[in-house]
Formats: structure tokens, sequence, C-alpha cells
């Protein structure tokens, strides 16, 4: 076979498989020390579901900085965002979502969530065109840009719906718990963990399987020679921005509707835990982060349920622990 | 001018804003009266010094960190529990300024170490994390920190406020422990700044200036980038641990809420980027700007907000009520990174190069 075969396919790059079953082991290792086996299924269900809803988020900030190289401080406000615009869906359908109609309260929970992500998304075209595009290729200016847009839109959002927190109630459908003999998995954490995934499936087809993902991908190996090709990059841009933003939208809706309540304070809190995450994913990859996010909630339950002191920090300490083996995250992103 | 290390602030306007400020701020119990005053003084003097010390990290050595506030923290604490603990003496303050030192020295020197080797972005974010976890731990703990409520101690007794120096008053004011602190912490910020201009005009401070220009290059003449950006992050981090601990003898109180909160790092973030990021007259003068707004400008504001209220106009209300001030300061940061990078330092600057 000469080298020039052309009908051959390039070669894969191969993917490690050792950072992937981190979560794998780390559940390993906890469960002899957690003892019961219903206690155990119980915390790693509660820490996939919760794995589930930091990668939504996360996934739309590593995209972003993936793809563009701005490190978006203002993140945290389209969760926060999301959270009030799946309250602006579910507080008038309030009756759909206390109708004892499976079909109503998933149809209550879907727009919720489309409210959500269409509301973020069209707020991060504002924010992209405003705050963003006058600061690419500046990382100083980035930041403080990003951080004085979070600023006013969390501001924004106080001004619009007032600074007390909004209380949300589960659809009726998805209150309670599925028990299996001791162990009980709620069952909003499988709706969770099911959104998640298709999240997570949805962006890999779409970065790996369609013409705008392989532009998208090769963006984030190099820009200048995508746009030497011809093809629009500040356009991808402005979109890929969009759909991160989106997904933080949609992250935000679920946390909010997963704690019954909606307030401005959550994009901070989050924005913390999604830096942790794609910093331990390796920043700019959507796989490392999905990795990241399990393993962040499967540590912190754990380590909550083992070491209650511990957990505060156990996100720091697993951080730490990954980056002094890993220093550039699970799965290093080429050119960064 | 070698008291300035022979880096005066340029510019008439600029110098005659700074001379009325330090005046103010040096006459302060004397010619406002009340509490209110002496407290925005104060809080002004602590801002001061704390913005300036991150400015040597941010303006001169362009180096993001979230978490400064954390040092005012462990400053604040330090000497808030050892105080609490041991009793009002000046060996307790002592003790406790030390023991706060030497551990923002070490976190400064392990987040340094850790996480300045790779991009500054990375430090941002790394520095952030651990704020966040700092401040979580802090509330805590509440056996040694008070928790939520924190801790409220006493004073040794020439600060406290039924001390009198002398029996009578003194140009119409009765010389207190209060106005005695004020002046420890006036003294105290004065000297500390003074240090720190020395420090950026050194030849040590025109190195992280290189670095922050072009660190490839600064690297290539021989300077070691990771040494002076964890060094200048320590002293940074120094500074703000005095900013904490004087923050804390004056409130006679530490807790999450004045020491540690997040909010703290964004309004420092404010003060330096509108007062002029790279000059530490930039400190001065977003400081005193900041906490003057914040004390005064909501009154104006729930006036304004009142009045459009009375006018029915829609959303203005909201937006212009007292607790939105932070809005309106947020809409100001922005701008200024994007026209005015310098700040209100660079905008008197070049108003007044064009005059020449």
């Amino acid at each position: 076979m000469s080298a020039l075969d052309v009908g051959q396919a390039l070669p894969r790059r191969r993917m490690e498989v050792l950072p992937a079953l981190t979560p794998l082991l780390v559940a390993l290792v906890a469960a002899p020390f957690i003892g019961s086996l219903s206690t155990f299924v119980t915390l790693t269900a509660a820490g996939l579901a919760m794995g589930m809803m930091i990668f939504t988020m996360a996934s739309g900030l590593t995209l972003v900085f993936g793809m563009m190289d701005v490190l978006n401080f203002g993140h945290g406000a389209f969760i926060a965002l999301g959270a009030y615009a799946a309250s602006l869906v579910l507080l008038p359908l309030a009756n759909w979502s206390s109708a004892d109609s499976f079909w109503a309260n998933l149809a209550v929970f879907i727009l919720a969530a489309l409210a959500a992500a269409v509301i973020s998304g069209a707020f991060g075209f504002v924010f992209e065109r405003l705050i963003v595009k006058p600061v690419y290729g500046q990382h100083l200016k980035q930041i403080l840009a990003t951080i004085g847009g979070a600023i006013i839109a969390e501001q924004l959002l106080y001004a619009l719906f007032g600074p007390a927190q909004i209380p949300l109630t589960l659809p009726r459908t998805f209150e309670g718990s599925f028990v299996f003999g001791d162990a009980a998995i709620e069952k909003y954490r499988v709706l969770a963990t099911l959104v998640g995934l298709a999240v997570f499936a949805g962006e890999m087809l779409v970065l790996n399987r369609t013409r705008i993902g392989l532009l998208v991908r090769a963006g984030v190996e190099n820009r200048e020679m995508v746009e030497a090709l011809g093809y629009r990059v500040d356009r991808l841009f402005v979109a890929v921005f969009m759909a991160g933003s989106a997904l933080a939208g949609l992250g935000g809706a679920m946390m909010a509707l997963y704690r019954g309540q909606a307030h401005g304070s959550m994009g901070g809190e989050f924005l913390v835990l999604c830096f942790i995450v794609i910093i331990i994913g390796g920043l700019g990859s959507v796989g490392g982060s999905f990795i990241a996010s399990i393993l962040v909630a499967l540590i912190a339950n754990y380590a909550g349920f083992l070491v209650p002191k511990l957990a505060l920090v156990s996100n720091i300490l697993a951080m730490v622990v990954v980056l002094l083996w890993r220093p550039r995250g699970l799965y290093p992103v080429s050119g960064r | 001018m070698s008291i300035l290390s022979g880096d005066p602030p340029r510019g008439r306007a600029l110098q005659i804003l700074l001379i009325l400020i330090v005046l103010a701020l040096a006459g302060a119990p004397f010619l406002f009266h009340g509490a209110k005053p002496l407290n925005v003084a104060a809080k002004t003097c602590v801002m001061i010094l704390l913005v300036a010390s991150y400015d040597v990290l941010l303006g001169y050595a362009g180096i993001v960190s979230f978490a400064h506030v954390m040092f005012f923290g462990v400053g604040a604490y330090g000497v808030g529990v050892m105080l609490y603990a041991l009793g009002a003496s000046w060996g307790a303050l002592l003790l406790g300024l030390v023991v706060a030192a030497v551990l923002s020295l070490a976190l400064a020197l392990a987040i340094g170490l850790f996480s300045l080797r790779v991009q500054s972005i990375f430090f941002a974010m790394v520095t952030l994390a651990v704020a966040y976890a700092f401040n979580v731990l802090a509330s805590q703990l509440s056996w040694l920190t008070g928790g939520e409520d924190g801790r409220s101690f006493k004073v040794p007794g020439v600060l406290q406020p039924s001390f009198r120096l002398v029996r009578d008053k003194v140009f119409g004011v009765a010389i207190t422990g209060k106005i005695l602190s004020y002046y420890l912490v006036f003294a105290v910020v004065v000297i500390a700044f003074l240090v720190l201009l020395r420090v950026v005009n050194s030849p040590f401070g025109r190195v992280l200036q290189a670095i922050r220009e072009n660190p490839f290059r600064a690297e290539a003449l021989g300077y070691r980038i990771v040494f002076h950006r964890t060094l200048a992050t320590c002293l940074s981090a120094l500074g703000a641990t005095l900013a904490g601990a004087l923050f804390s003898l004056w409130l006679r109180y530490v807790g999450p809420d004045t020491a540690l909160s997040f909010s703290i790092q964004v309004d420092v973030l404010v003060m330096v980027v509108v007062g002029g990021m790279g000059s530490l007259y930039g400190a001065i003068i977003g400081a005193a700007l900041f906490v003057f707004a914040e004390s005064y400008l909501q009154d104006v504001m729930a006036g304004l907000s009142q009045a459009a209220a009375d006018a029915r106009l829609p959303l203005l209300p909201a937006l212009l009520h007292p607790d939105r001030w932070l809005l309106w300061l947020g809409l100001a940061f922005v701008l200024a990174v994007y026209f005015a990078p310098s700040g209100i330092v660079g905008a008197l600057k070049a108003d007044d190069a064009k005059r020449s």
C-alpha cells in the first residue's frame, strides 16, 4: 500500500483511555469506604445527575474558549438568565405542572428548557457583539470586559426580576423517587441525566459529523488557515458563542428546577465550578469537560458522605491532583 | 522628590485632585463631624492600600488575580481572631499580623508557583477557584472564625472609642481612641503606599513591566519570569493582608461580608480600572471615588428613583433603585476598559499633555 493511497481514511488520533476511566476509578475506590450498596447507588446516581447538569453549563464555556480563545467570565450571567427564563414559563403555566398528566408535565418542562436556551442564546448574541467583539485577542481586556458585562447583566436581572429568590416547583411527574430495594433515586435526577447525555451526544454529533462541526474544530486548531480557505470565521464565532450561552441557560434552568428556586447569585456560584471542570477536562475539550464534570460531581458526593468537612474543598483538591498528573488537563487540546 | 521614588503624579489637574483627596483624608476627623464621614474616610484609606497592592499585580505585572480579597481576608481574620482569642493587647495584634502575613505568603507562593508557569488566563481561573474555596472554608470553620456571624472583638485600650488622649477638645473635637485608630490607619496606609511606589519604580518594577509588555523578550534577556511574577504576587498579597488587618482593626469586627465576600473583589477591580491601571495614583483616585459613590451615590439614586416612579416611567425606577448602583459602576467599568484603559489618571494626563 503506497503512502499516497487516496481512498484510505486519514489515520485517526488515538484516544487515551485512562483519563476517561477516572470517574470509574474514583467510584471503585470510594465504594468499600461507603460500605452499604444502596447508599453507594444513591450517591452515584445523584453524582451522575449533578455531573450532567454541570456539564451542560461547562461545555458551553469550554466550547467558547476552545473556539474563540475567549474566557467568558460572563458565563455565570447566562446560567442565572436561564434560571429566570425558566421561571417565565413555569410560573404562568403552573397548572400544567400540577396537572395529573405526564404529557402536560413533560411539555411544560420542555417549554421551560427551550425558553431558557433561546433567551440565553439571544442574549448571548447581544453580549458577543457589545462586550466581547471589541476585545478579541487581548486576554487581559477580555477578562475585564466580560466581568464588567457580568456585573451589568446580574444587576439588570435583579432590576427586572427583583432581588428576591423566585420559588419554582417541579412538574408533578418528576417529583418523588424510584425505589430499588433500599436505594432511592430521585426521578428528576434521571431526567437531568438523560438531558445531559442528550446534550453530550448532540454536541459530539455536531462537532464530529457535520460540516459546521468540522469548521469549528478546524477553527480551534488554526483560525487563520480556516479564514484563508474563505470561511467567515467571525460568523462562526457568534454562532458558537450563542450556542455556548444557550447551553449555559439550559443548565441554569435545570439546576434552578432541581434546587426549586431561581436567583442571580447562582451565576457566580456555578461559574467557579465550571472553571474547575474545564481546567480539569483540558481547556477547550468538550469530551474532557464531560469526564471532568462527572469526576467532580462524584468526588463531591462521596466526600460529602465520607468526610463532610472536606467536601467543600474537594473540587480544588481534585483539580490540584489532576493537574499534578496531567498539567494541561485530562484531554489537552493541541495548540493551547 | 525622593519620598515619591522619583515618580510624582504628572499633570496639573491630577496633582490638584490628589492633593485635595490626601488633605481631606488627613484632616477628616477635624473637617467633617459625625461617625459616617470618618467611616467613609477610613474605608477609603484601607481601599487605597488594597487597590494599590492589586495594581502592582494587575497594572504593573499584567496578572489577573481573583484571590486578592482572600489575602485581605487573611489579614482581617488573622488580627480579628487573635484579638478575640487572646484579648485586647498589642502583642495579640502583632502576633495576628505575623501569622496572617506568613499564611498569606505561603498561599501566594503556592498559587504562584503552581499556576504562573502557564498562561495568565489559567492563573485567573485558579485564583478564582481557590478564593471561592477559602471563602466557604472560612464560613464553615465557625469554631475559629465565627462562621457567618463573624467575630466582634476588643482593640487595645488606646484605640477604644472611650479613650481620651487629652481632656480638652482640639479644634472642637474630642481626641477619642476612634480618632487615634483613624490616624493609625492613615499613617500605615501612607507608609505602605510609599513602599509600594518604591517597589514599582525599582529595577524589579521595571522588569515586571517588561514582562507585562513582552514576556518572551524579557525571558530572552535573562529574567526569570516565574520568579518575578511570583514575587509580585507575594508582595501584593502582603499589601492586601496589611489592608485587611487595618480594616478589621478599624471596624473592631471581622466577618465574611466585610473581609472575604467576592463582591469586594469586584469592587477592587472596578476601582483599579476606573482609577487607572498601571499607575499607583490611580488607586487613590479610584478608591476615593468608589467609596464616596458607594456611600453617597445611593442617596442620590434613591431620589432619582423616587422621581422616576412619581413620573410613572417604566423600568427606570427599578434601574435607579439604590441597590442597583453597581449597575452604573459596572457600565462605567466597561466603558473605561474600552475607551480609557489608563482610567481617570490617564485621561487627566492626556488632557495636560494636549494643553502644554
